[in-house]
């Protein structure tokens, strides 16, 4: 579900410095409304600062942004309700129970008591999570745990949800059924941005940006990029563009 | 003995880097020190006086008169029952009571002998044992002007109790506390700390993977801070000397052995606290609420152990604080030899081989 | 044999961390262990580092048991845990160097093995650990690890979080090392990375599904594997799929669709109506199959993502209505 007339994400010059490092170095990229957008790059190419300035976490040093329709220099606040963030890191609450972090994240963005818990319901028996929605996190599987990372970080309907290294460590099925449900959302209108290492994952993506040395080096859909860098896979092309300097 | 001078160096790497330890380490003492030294004021203003004279006389009439005028104090009133000196304190309205006895000239005159007891509310021990020195003071100087006068030989006994507080708290009494409190808080929490930090960050897993005892890994860890944590306690007692004046009348060496073992002691419930512990945090709570917290209220440092529950009096003998300031102020305040503090050594010196070995016990050549 | 795994069974409180697991390393040969999180290879590891003992089984490094004889283990082996084993606050030098006294040696002493691994460091040998980048902790962690010449090297996950380059150059690192006679034991969630090893073990929940050369992967037991690839959108066209009668599995590949069938007999059928669906673009290839193939075969066969909550296969209940167009 694709609007390529409607751009939820507009950066235009972002420059970000720490001191005399240049972290982001003029980006300047659109992110359609519905879109799965791959933000690709080495460690250390400047894709957590990216994404740090998007969420309204940090400031850029210049350039205009604008998230959801609004500003992030003036707007973090409403930019913050109208995205959802999930990582590899940090997602859930690790000493409280699979209900109870639902209904949490679900309270922050203050959602309706009662449409919490009939989405609740509607959300465990989509995962299957039932008979565990009263286990803590730590107890259940990584792939699982992911699996309602995400839901919840989609639960209050954002405009986009960030995605940072969502599937790390989490073995093939899983990792593939999280993308069918990135690709569920999508079809809801939700814009998905994220970031992996797994390379076959860069190729689920309908556009995908590979950034280097804070610059971004090319952005384009999967199929367009392989064809041209002569390429049979994705992987090669990030090799490719990332040993480039 | 290579690889273990390689693990205290790098510790000492470890500690000469992170300025947060640093600051613990060398500011927290001076900090604690001063501070209490500020708050432990050395002037009295104003105290409230009540007087219980059942003598009435013309002598007892000037000592009164004389305490007055010596600025210190303001009378809040007379009494005429010793029951209400009680009240009078838990209200706060008065702060000392000087009673005179019956027939107090008379007794001065003829026996040659008279009495005067004062009563002080040691809630705030420190400023009651001011307020009484200073009484003191001003009625031995009343008495002594009255020589001339008497016929001598004679003598004011004057009696001093002290309420809510029995036991005599001199200013010095801080210095032993805090000297027990810091080297406790250093030496266990700073080891605890910087062991878990290992467990935490997973490089613990590499040096248990590799062919270092556990021994060796513990002393490496520890030995650090066993010199810095003398380098503490010598810092202690000469700020306690040069800004308060505080002595040290017994043997330094006699002292610092003390120290020594004390802070051994300290280090080996670090051990066993960072066996239990596995993130930096917990050892921090654990060591905060387990051993700091008893140490403050249960060594005798602030709350006086006699006036304490039976059960708490129980627990304080297991607290090592406690052991150590008996030591200390044996050795700094009463200039006693090993004579007086053989048991209390004795007893400290049980503690920390139990503790090492329980520490040893847990610390395990596995992960688990 | 350079490491005996035999029968080892390992439990934390009721989880079952490791479930009879077998394996046997040959001198010199680099082996990597393939598993998702949660797989048990770092438990795994742990044992053969004499960092765990096992609640029975038996394993051996070199001859030596790592439960009676853990001493000489530590000594012969090279471990780089899951999470780099660096002191953040200690420089590149100094890291290195604490740990070449920690083993009783020096890094001069035994520079020529790691130099291939040191040198892409060593520019910044002054910089303390926490200011390198995730591949250069990486690569100073192998050199820690290799400080002392270990006759066996066991890398716990040391390419996760990793960037795809990074990734590559270290691999030829270990090329280099195997060049040395050090055997290597590597774990990976990475399946790709498979490929580089000599022979790899699959691991999923505590059990070994199977071990093999990564080029006889899929000679066994596998059902024929076929790619499918169409231009149009591939989540639609990934459902209609699996609603196929005959379709035992199909997923997200790359640009294409893995797709297995119930038995062979279904391909003729499958084709004929695909066939009918009048895409130009589609196409259908049998394939021989990926270690990632391999490894969802094992998964599925041993029953293991069928009962995992979650699945998201074709008894779920996001969007049935929709019609491929």
């Amino acid at each position: 579900m694709i609007d390529s007339d409607t751009d939820v994400i507009r950066v235009r010059e972002l420059v970000k410095k720490f001191g005399s490092f240049v972290a982001n170095d003029r980006l300047s990229f659109r992110v359609h409304k519905g879109e799965i957008f791959g933000f690709l790059g080495a460690n250390g190419a400047g894709k957590t600062t990216t994404i740090r300035i998007l969420c309204g976490l940090s400031y850029p040093t210049s350039g205009e942004i604008e998230v959801a329709g609004h500003d992030v220099y003036t707007q973090r606040e409403r930019i913050k309700r109208k995205i959802g963030y999930m990582s590899q890191k940090f997602s859930l609450y690790e000493d409280l129970t699979v209900s109870e972090n639902i209904r949490l994240y679900a309270g922050i963005y203050g959602l309706d008591r009662r449409y919490i818990l009939q989405r609740e319901k509607q959300l465990l028996q989509q995962l299957g999570l039932q008979d565990i929605q009263n286990q803590f996190i730590r107890k259940i599987p990584l792939g699982w745990k992911q699996k309602l990372a995400f839901s919840v970080a989609v639960f209050h309907k954002p405009a986009i949800v960030f995605l940072d290294e969502p599937t790390g460590g989490v073995d093939p099925i899983t990792r593939r059924q999280f993308w069918e449900m990135i690709h569920e959302v999508t079809r809801e209108g939700i814009t998905v941005f994220v970031t992996t290492h797994y390379m076959d994952e860069a190729e689920y993506c309908d556009r995908v940006s590979i950034m280097v040395d804070g610059r971004i080096e090319a952005l384009e859909p999967p199929a367009v990029l392989k064809e041209r860098y002569n390429c049979g896979d994705m992987n090669e092309v990030f090799i490719k563009l990332a040993r480039k300097q | 003995m290579k690889r273990f001078f390689g693990l205290v160096s790098k510790e000492f790497q470890h500690i000469f880097r992170d300025v947060r330890t640093l600051v613990i380490l060398f500011g927290l003492p001076v900090v604690m020190i001063v501070l209490f030294g500020y708050v432990v004021t050395n002037e009295i203003r104003d105290v409230k006086i009540v007087v219980w004279d059942r003598s009435g006389d013309q002598l007892s009439r000037e000592a009164v008169s004389k305490i007055l005028s010596s600025g210190y104090f303001i009378l809040a009133g007379y009494l005429d029952r010793e029951e209400e000196i009680e009240s009078l304190f838990r209200s706060g309205e008065a702060k000392v009571a000087v009673i005179f006895e019956h027939d107090f000239e008379k007794n001065l005159v003829r026996e040659k002998k008279a009495a005067i007891r004062l009563v002080t509310d040691a809630s705030d021990a420190n400023s009651a044992q001011l307020a009484l020195n200073y009484l003191q003071g001003v009625l031995t100087g009343f008495f002594m002007s009255l020589d001339q006068d008497v016929s001598l030989p004679w003598a004011v006994d004057i009696k001093t109790r002290m309420f809510y507080n029995e036991e005599m708290r001199g200013v010095y009494m801080f210095v032993p506390g805090l000297m027990a409190l810091i080297l406790m808080l250093i030496s266990s929490l700073m080891t605890s700390v910087t062991i878990t930090r290992e467990k935490e960050f997973g490089t613990m897993e590499l040096l248990l993977a590799s062919p270092l005892k556990p021994v060796e890994i513990i002393l490496g860890k520890v030995t650090p801070y066993v010199l810095l944590s003398l380098v503490n306690a010598a810092t202690i007692i000469l700020l306690g000397y040069l800004v308060f004046r505080v002595p040290v009348m017994g043997s330094i060496w006699i002292l610092m052995l003390e120290c020594l073992l004390y802070i051994t002691l300290a280090l080996s419930l670090g051990v066993l606290i960072s066996t239990h512990a596995s993130t930096q945090q917990i050892a921090m709570v654990f060591s905060m609420v387990g051993l700091l917290l008893p140490t403050i209220l249960l060594s005798g440092f602030i709350f006086p152990i006699d006036n304490m529950p039976k059960i708490l009096q129980w627990f304080s003998s297991i607290m090592p604080a406690r052991w150590f300031i008996v030591i200390v102020k044996n050795v700094m305040l009463k200039g006693t030899g090993m004579a007086f503090i053989w048991k209390e050594t004795l007893i400290l010196l049980g503690m920390t081989v139990f503790f090492i070995l329980a520490a040893l016990k847990r610390f395990n050549i596995r992960l688990e | 044999m350079s490491v005996v795994i035999h029968r080892v069974d390992k439990s934390f409180k009721e989880f079952r961390a490791l479930k009879q697991v077998d394996l046997r390393l040959d001198s010199g040969e680099l082996f990597g262990v393939i598993g998702p999180d949660g797989a048990g290879k770092s438990t795994l590891f742990r044992i053969i580092a004499s960092l765990l003992a096992p609640d029975s089984g038996r394993c051996e490094v070199n001859g030596f048991n790592v439960v009676r004889d853990y001493r000489e283990v530590r000594r012969l082996i090279g471990y780089m845990p899951g999470r780099f084993s660096l002191y953040m606050d200690l420089s590149v030098e100094e890291n290195l160097n604490f740990y070449a006294r920690v083993f009783g040696t020096s890094v001069r002493a035994n520079y020529e093995l790691i130099r291939e691994v040191y040198r892409h460091i060593e520019p910044f040998k002054k910089r303390l650990a926490k200011r390198l980048s995730g591949g250069m902790k990486q690569k100073l962690a192998l050199s820690c690890a290799l400080i002392h010449r270990p006759q066996v090297l066991v890398l716990d996950e040391p390419t996760t979080g990793v960037d795809a380059v990074s990734r590559g150059e270290f691999w030829e690192l270990l090329e280099s090392i195997r060049q040395e006679g050090i055997t290597i034991l590597v774990s990976t969630p990475y399946m790709d990375e498979a490929e580089r090893c000599d022979r790899v073990a699959l691991m999923q929940k505590g059990r070994v599904l199977d071990v093999a050369d990564p080029s006889e992967i899929g000679k066994g037991d596998m059902l024929p594997i076929y790619a499918l690839r169409s231009n149009r959108e591939v989540y639609p066209f990934l459902k209609r799929i699996r609603k196929l009668e005959g379709c035992r599995s199909a997923w997200l590949f790359g640009d294409e669709l893995h797709v297995t069938l119930k038995a062979p007999q279904h391909a003729s059928a499958f084709r004929k109506e695909i066939a009918g669906w009048e895409d130009d673009s589609l196409k259908w290839v049998p394939i021989s199959p990926s270690i990632e193939d391999r490894f969802m075969w094992l998964m599925t066969e041993a029953g293991e993502a069928g009962t995992a909550p979650g699945s998201m296969n074709e008894n779920n209940s996001l969007s049935e209505d929709y019609k491929y167009t």
